[in-house]
């Protein structure tokens, strides 16, 4: 028994050092996780009518001097470096997945700011009392969010009643999670980072204004199913831990091509860990989360999450795939095959059957994830490169999506079933004309960015000897294409019911969100370039 | 007593969490049993420890045990709020959302 004695032998030759902080490459971080907390602090002491300007001009001013920080240091083509006690790594990938994340956050933030399409907003506390009443009336999911006397407290008198603000922080919060996400050089801080994005998120999906049963059953779902995947990841992190001796993503790769340990543990770590990071991405066939969620959230929320969250994960599960098990990759490889396939055919099998518009768009993001996936299994740089086009392209098209999804409105709220959409073309030209646009992008159309995406990804896993997946890849893709479609028929070939849903004008924000969107969903179809030089700029170090 | 032991009690406390995730239906209860799984994980960091003869694990149980205060912390107030709304923290209860 001697172990005490090696404690203290560890503690006496360790002098613990403060670690040194490349203080300008993780400038971009620590811009967003300090705005976080000055932005808590306006919360706390702002009298309420003032905190909706105060908040979103902080919050869109924290993700620009980010942008700009990170520009700065990206343009003079930095080396990678390891900083923060080799805690977070800034490479390559790093500097595009945070340049991606801030630049959804912005279309994210204005929709989730916006004030127009739900007059107030469309987040308030809580309508407790008065949902509670209705609940034993039959409980289908009723809007009972319009407590007048409950919400008055947020606006001035004569005004209508004003969102919950807190969104702001918990945006900046879960901004700040999956940009460090992506960096973390070591699963400890991946476990943290995991946390901090998802912790905001939830609480995000439970503070819709309507329909408040379907948004509070939507964050419970996505809290339990979040925790226990991420009890997964830990217990992944655990067994490499006692594997390789250390959690950093380069000393496990070490480990695995020389250590002694049973390979039992490298890869039952590596299965646990997946099982924590394919569940953020939303790959079948841990997905089961994420119609509900998208569905029961509010559609700026559910924006910001299927945007930001996937390129989050994606990012964290190629850095881990590349780095840490690039050099077993063919032990593992067969398995991820198998996840991969199903997820495309469940994306793409189940998405055909659904009604709901949101229900379709998060199974089609189920397919996008299958598709991904291919990108991040070629432990190639084509492969990066590849994926992380394929995220910002994703990513953009999906916030507009969702964009123009909030805008289909009746007097319950958003009108998100299927055949409330018919003859949307009639009701509002331009409308159904930008839907069509990005649900072909989706599909995967030229001309679109997700044609540009699909070839790199799809033409990373050739190269790197996928052939069969691309074929299936190919095949769910047509599948897919199928029920985006037949949305555009429903669209342009039917007569609108006489009770249908109105088209709301919406206000700047999320006009400027949708345009925004749109107009990179069209210039990485065109022009994709420039964008998959930066991708390609480098591989993932660690 | 071996270290390994203590793995296998782990790797059953983990189990057990997830199994009763699984089966039970009041949400707090569902909660408990993450709570479990995530306890069972700093047992096994702490004996990877051991015998790794690092204190890195030790350390990364503090850190499990802040996240999970944390978790708790907003698991609560979705469940309480839940709660409030439904009269009930039963799981199978919120069922509106489907297919």
């Amino acid at each position: 028994m001697n172990a005490a004695n090696d404690v203290v032998a560890v503690l006496a030759q360790e002098a613990i050092t403060a670690p040194a902080v490349d203080g300008i490459a993780v400038a971009p971080l620590l811009v967003v996780l300090g705005g976080a907390c000055i932005s808590v602090l306006i919360e706390a002491f702002l009298p309420r009518h003032q905190r909706w300007p105060v908040q979103v001009t902080w919050a869109g001013l924290v993700i620009v001097v980010a942008l700009v920080s990170l520009a700065g240091y990206a343009l003079g083509s930095p080396q990678p470096v390891v900083t923060l006690g080799e805690s977070l790594s800034v490479d390559s990938p790093t500097l595009f997945l945070w340049g991606t994340l801030l630049l959804l956050g912005i279309p994210s933030l204005l929709m989730i700011a916006d004030r127009s399409v739900e007059p107030g907003g469309a987040f308030i506390p809580s309508a407790a009392e008065r949902a509670a009443s209705r609940v034993g009336g039959g409980g289908t999911g009723g809007t009972g969010g319009s407590s007048e006397h409950a919400d008055r407290s947020y606006g001035l008198p004569g005004q209508a009643p004003t969102m919950q603000t807190e969104m702001f922080p918990f945006v900046l919060f879960a901004l700040g999670g999956m940009m460090a996400f992506v960096a973390a050089n070591d699963l400890l801080t991946m476990f943290i980072a995991l946390e901090v994005l998802s912790l905001p998120l939830y609480l995000m999906c439970g503070l819709a204004r309507r329909r408040r049963l379907l948004s509070q059953e939507a964050a419970v779902k996505y809290f339990l199913l979040g925790a226990f995947g991420s009890a997964f990841f830990l217990y992944g992190v655990a067994l490499l831990y006692g594997y390789s001796g250390s959690v950093r993503l380069s000393e496990i790769s070490a480990a695995a091509a020389g250590s002694t340990r049973s390979d039992t543990l490298l890869f039952a770590g590596l299965a646990l860990l997946l099982v924590g990071l394919l569940f953020k991405g939303s790959v079948a066939p841990f997905h089961t989360w994420t119609p509900d969620v998208y569905q029961g959230a509010p559609t700026p929320v559910t924006a910001f999450m299927a945007a930001c969250t996937k390129v989050a994960a994606f990012g964290a599960i190629a850095r881990v795939l590349y780095v840490a098990f690039g050099s077993t990759r063919w032990e593992w490889r067969g398995v991820l095959w198998a996840i991969a396939v199903l997820s495309m055919a469940v994306g793409a099998v189940l998405g055909l059957t659904q009604t709901d518009v949101k229900r379709m768009v998060a199974y089609s993001s189920i397919a996008h994830a299958g598709f991904l996936l291919l990108g991040t299994m070629a432990i190639t740089p084509e492969g990066t490169s590849g994926t992380l086009f394929y995220l910002l392209a994703y990513g953009f098209t999906t916030v507009a999506v969702f964009g123009v999804i909030s805008l289909v409105r009746d007097s319950e709220g958003e009108a998100s079933h299927l055949s409330q959409w018919a003859g949307l073309a009639k009701r509002s030209p331009v409308v159904a004309g930008v839907m069509t646009f990005l649900l072909l992008a989706l599909a995967g159309l030229p001309l679109t960015s997700g044609f540009t995406a699909k070839f790199a990804v799809f033409s990373a896993a050739l190269s790197d000897g996928m052939a069969p997946l691309v074929v299936i890849a190919l095949v769910a893709s047509a599948v897919a294409a199928f029920f985006y479609l037949r949305v555009i028929v429903l669209m342009y070939f039917s007569e609108p019911a006489a009770d249908g849903p109105t088209v709301v004008v919406p206000g700047a924000f999320t006009t400027a969100a949708i345009t925004l969107g749109v107009l990179v969903t069209l210039l990485l179809g065109i022009l994709p370039t420039p964008a998959l030089q930066w991708a390609g700029a480098g591989a993932f170090s660690g | 007593m071996s270290p390994t032991n203590y793995l296998l009690l782990s790797a059953l406390l983990f189990s057990i969490g997830a199994v009763g995730v699984l089966v039970r239906r009041n949400a707090v209860v569902v909660f408990m049993c993450i709570e479990l799984m995530l306890n069972a994980v700093n047992l096994t960091l702490v004996t990877f420890s051991r015998i790794n003869g690092t204190l890195d694990g030790q350390v990364m149980a503090f850190f499990v045990m802040v996240v999970a205060a944390a978790e708790v912390v907003v698991g609560l107030a979705i469940i309480t709020s839940i709660f409030r709304t439904r009269q009930s923290s039963s799981v199978d209860d919120a069922n509106l959302l489907k297919y």
